[in-house]
């Protein structure tokens, strides 16, 4: 006999875990995103200090100078957990596919301007490095952050950057004649004067300890410029105007990343600094510095594309850091 | 030369190759050893980390796209088995006792599994290594939230599975697989790898997973066994890495060897005394059983394992210590454990129960040589005491293993009637220990497990009652005390199953579905 259990009305006992509804209440249903975040990593009675950092404990807050009452006022105004983050990637790179399929199957790559196409190589593809270096500083945070909310969207923001340095190194095989084109950008990387501010600035970050200076150097002041800079700015608008759509069709994604992403920063930085006058002070004195440091490390970048400009489009761009800083409460 | 024809070359190896390879360099402005730190001091040698293969080639645009077709899927089906009451379709309520093992002691490991990834992930100096880790750290924290959302309709109904978090930090039992993971991931990179990447997702991954899944399959839980399979479609990538970590370390230098062979001793041991719980979860907590704990053992471990062994031979690599003593406890650890937490069930959140007359049985068959002469007598004379009134709950606290943290309830090699003791003196102190394998694993590093956060220990020091409980006050009750400390409910979470309002809800919940109320 089939039983139907669907016919079954039956009261539950409770609607959630008793950590979730002692933040939550206990008569209301939890999210996925908050039974999936809140209080998911461990925090008491840790059995052995790490072999490779004595000094603390496996996870421990004392690794930040941002000190929190509670690790979970952090919100990802995304609600990304797994599931909702990768289907959101999932719609992001079918856009990113059709629009590599229109680019390569109309022959757009080779109706661009012979100076266009060679601007894009040099200012674009040595950028896959940085965003190499961006999936270090998210991977050091997941492991090092303290608390799910925190720690989780970074492992996010990481694998995000590597997709990033692959679609860009997509775009470099599909403009350049050969892989050569990947060589002579890590060339430049390397080498040419222009990007050393650059790489100096992502490798700086690779040896800071704190993950809440690591999160302030990439995600607050790194994208915080390079993005407008070089997608908003640079892309869709001045090298669009001078013929260059297909690359703006190319590099959607990042641009689509950044505005969805940004909102994510803006709402840490906003936490953080809201907890307490020492929290913003520091996060105030951190994102001076970065700030002032990135614009420094992009302004040769920006001449690429810009020339003469560079200077002027650049100091715009800090302004607005500025003013979104400043309504996430952070004065600059 | 055509340009365009060998733009199109490229075949996938190669082109992946550009995809992760060539993002990495040689870093000059902050020396590579500042930027890497933790690579050297295991000890281990690498010389030329772009030798390491990588095992699986996947982009992340083409990961985002496969993963989000799996998650659809699987959300789906989870939605669907809680809007249907799927709970009621399951075989008998004692089995929802496997799926509070599961979530307690199970998902947050799978947790510390994306933490633990996350940190190799940084912290390898080559890319291949590095994105393959990164990748896992990420399909982890996949595991420990699906679990969570499938097992989430589970405890709106059912008890113990409530303050999992909590009592995953302070349950007697649940720190048997948390001390295991906090042991990786305290350890250095490679080691870790070796532990979890190897030893665990490799070695004995399908002695976990097979079990819980096809024990949910078995027993109608298809919201489990649906997570279980949408998993496994993840480990094939994760068993991959496992073994590609060992090969590479071993090509690297001989020196390496050692080191390696040392840490698989250990992390092999150290999974096997988890798996006791799985064990004992198959041979007690199924009501419909798919194997035996020994069964399970010689086929995952002693014909799967032993070929893998065989293959790696040729790197010098033998199979782990101590295997002669497994090989005489598969007769008799799920018993052990069983009964176990047949005594200290007021202290413990899922519900025990003395096995019917079939299922002993059914262990009589599986078990020839030790149930029915060492095991079922015991048992039935519990029952018998039980029906008199006489349920024996046990209030002393055991002595801990120092290093499995598992009750010293293992018996000697060779002599099951036998409780096997260790001990070592270590600066003034005396350890004790379940075994030589854990005692061996302590002198290792006696430094790192003299800290283990020992729960029976923690008791007695008086680290384990709320704040403002006073232990000298008159009629103190250190026991219930302590079940305050783990927020576990008296008398619906804990105790026998029969009786237990789990049990009355389910019976009347099915009754509803089958009879006119
Ligand atoms: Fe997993
Ligand atoms: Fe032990």
């Amino acid at each position: 006999m089939h039983i139907d259990l669907r016919t079954v009305s039956i009261k539950p006992q409770r609607q959630t875990f008793d950590h979730i509804a002692r933040r939550i209440g206990p008569d209301k249903a939890a999210s996925r995103y908050q039974e999936g975040t809140l209080d998911v990593q461990a925090t008491h009675n840790f059995h052995y200090r790490p072999t490779w950092d004595p000094e603390h404990e496996i996870f421990d807050a004392s690794r930040s100078a941002i000190k929190m009452a509670d690790w979970y006022a952090f919100k990802d105004p995304r609600q990304f957990y797994y599931g909702a983050y990768t289907l959101a990637r999932a719609k992001q790179q079918e856009t990113a596919e059709s629009n590599f399929d229109f680019v390569e199957g109309r022959g757009l790559a080779d109706t661009l301007p012979a100076e266009l196409k060679e601007t894009v190589l040099k200012l674009l593809i040595p950028l896959r490095h940085a965003a190499w270096g961006g999936n270090m500083n998210g991977a050091f945070i997941t492991a090092y952050g303290y608390g799910t909310a925190l720690t989780q969207p970074c492992l996010y923001h990481s694998m995000d950057q590597l997709g990033i340095a692959q679609y860009i190194t997509r775009v470099g095989l599909l403009l350049g004649d050969d892989v050569e084109v990947l060589d002579e950008a890590k060339k430049h990387w390397m080498e040419d004067s222009a990007w050393q501010g650059l790489r100096r600035y992502v490798e700086d970050c690779f040896v800071l300890k704190d993950p809440l200076e690591v999160y302030v150097a990439q995600m607050v002041a790194l994208d915080g410029l390079l993005y407008p800079l070089v997608y908003e700015t640079i892309i869709d608008n001045v090298l669009a105007s001078q013929g260059g759509t297909p690359i703006a069709m190319l590099t959607q994604f990042m641009t689509d990343w950044y505005a969805e992403t940004k909102k994510w920063v803006d709402a840490t930085v906003k936490t953080a600094a809201a907890e307490s006058p020492e929290n913003k002070a520091q996060l105030e004195k951190w994102i001076t510095h970065w700030r002032d440091r990135a614009a420094a490390a992009l302004m040769p970048v920006a001449q690429i594309a810009l020339g003469a400009q560079a200077d002027a489009l650049t100091s715009e761009l800090v302004g607005q850091f500025n003013a979104r800083l400043a309504k996430a409460g952070v004065s600059l | 030369m055509d340009m365009k024809v060998s733009k199109k070359k490229l075949g996938l190896k190669e082109k992946y190759q550009h995809m992760t390879r060539g993002l990495g360099w040689e870093t000059t402005y902050q020396s590579m050893d500042d930027v890497f730190p933790f690579v050297k001091y295991e000890g281990i040698k690498i010389h030329d980390w772009d030798k390491w293969e990588d095992p699986f080639r996947l982009t992340m645009d083409a990961y985002w796209k496969y993963q989000a077709e799996k998650e659809r899927k699987l959300y789906a089906i989870i939605d669907a088995y809680a809007q249907n009451n799927g709970h009621l379709s399951v075989t008998d309520a004692r089995y929802i006792n496997a799926v509070k093992l599961f979530l307690n002691g199970i998902s947050p490991l799978e947790y510390m599994a994306h933490r633990g990834f996350a940190m190799t992930g940084r912290q390898f100096p080559g890319v291949g290594p590095r994105v393959a880790c990164l990748m896992q750290s990420l399909d982890e924290i996949r595991h420990a939230q699906t679990q969570i959302h499938s097992i989430s309709n589970y405890n709106k109904y059912y008890n113990g599975f409530h303050e999992y978090r909590h009592m995953l930090e302070r349950v007697w039992y649940l720190s048997v697989p948390r001390s295991f993971f906090d042991d990786a991931v305290t350890a250095g990179p490679f080691e870790f790898m070796v532990a979890i990447g190897f030893s665990f997702e490799y070695v004995l991954t399908n002695l976990l997973f097979v079990p819980f899944v096809s024990g949910a399959a078995y027993n109608g839980d298809m919201g489990t066994m649906t997570f279980g399979f949408s998993a496994q479609s993840d480990e094939a990538r994760h068993m991959t890495l496992g073994l590609e970590v060992i090969k590479f370390i071993l090509e690297q230098d001989p020196d390496n060897l050692p080191i390696v062979q040392q840490w698989i001793d250990k992390w092999t041991w150290r999974g096997y005394r988890v798996l006791t719980l799985v064990g004992m979860m198959m041979d007690y907590m199924l009501p419909k059983r798919i194997m035996s704990w020994k069964e399970a053992w010689e086929v995952y471990f002693e014909e799967n394992g032993g070929a893998l062994f065989k293959d790696l031979a040729r790197y010098g690599i033998r199979p782990p210590k101590w295997l002669d003593q497994i090989e005489q406890d598969k007769d008799h650890i799920s018993h052990q454990a069983w009964a176990t937490f047949y005594n200290y069930a007021a202290a413990c959140n899922f519900h025990t129960w003395i096995p019917t007359d079939d299922e002993m049985d059914w262990l009589s068959q599986k078990y020839p040589n030790s149930f029915d002469k060492y095991y079922r007598p015991r048992l039935e004379h519990w029952r018998e005491e039980a029906k008199k009134g006489n349920r024996f709950y046990n209030k002393t606290l055991p002595m801990l293993c120092q290093t499995c943290q598992i009750p010293m309830i293992f018996t000697e090699p060779g002599d099951p009637t036998q409780i096997c003791y260790r001990e070592v003196d270590y600066k003034d102190n005396k350890y004790h220990f379940c075994s030589d394998g854990c005692k061996e694993i302590f002198e290792h590093e006696p430094e790192k497990y003299i800290q283990s956060w020992l729960p029976v220990h923690q008791i007695y020091q008086g680290n384990c009652f709320n704040e403002g409980v006073d232990p000298t006050a008159e009629g103190f009750d250190p026991l219930a005390a302590v079940l305050d400390y783990y927020h576990l409910n008296f008398g619906r979470d804990n105790l026998d199953f029969e009786g237990s309002e789990d049990q009355k809800n389910f019976d009347e919940w099915r009754g509803m579905a089958t009879k006119n109320v």
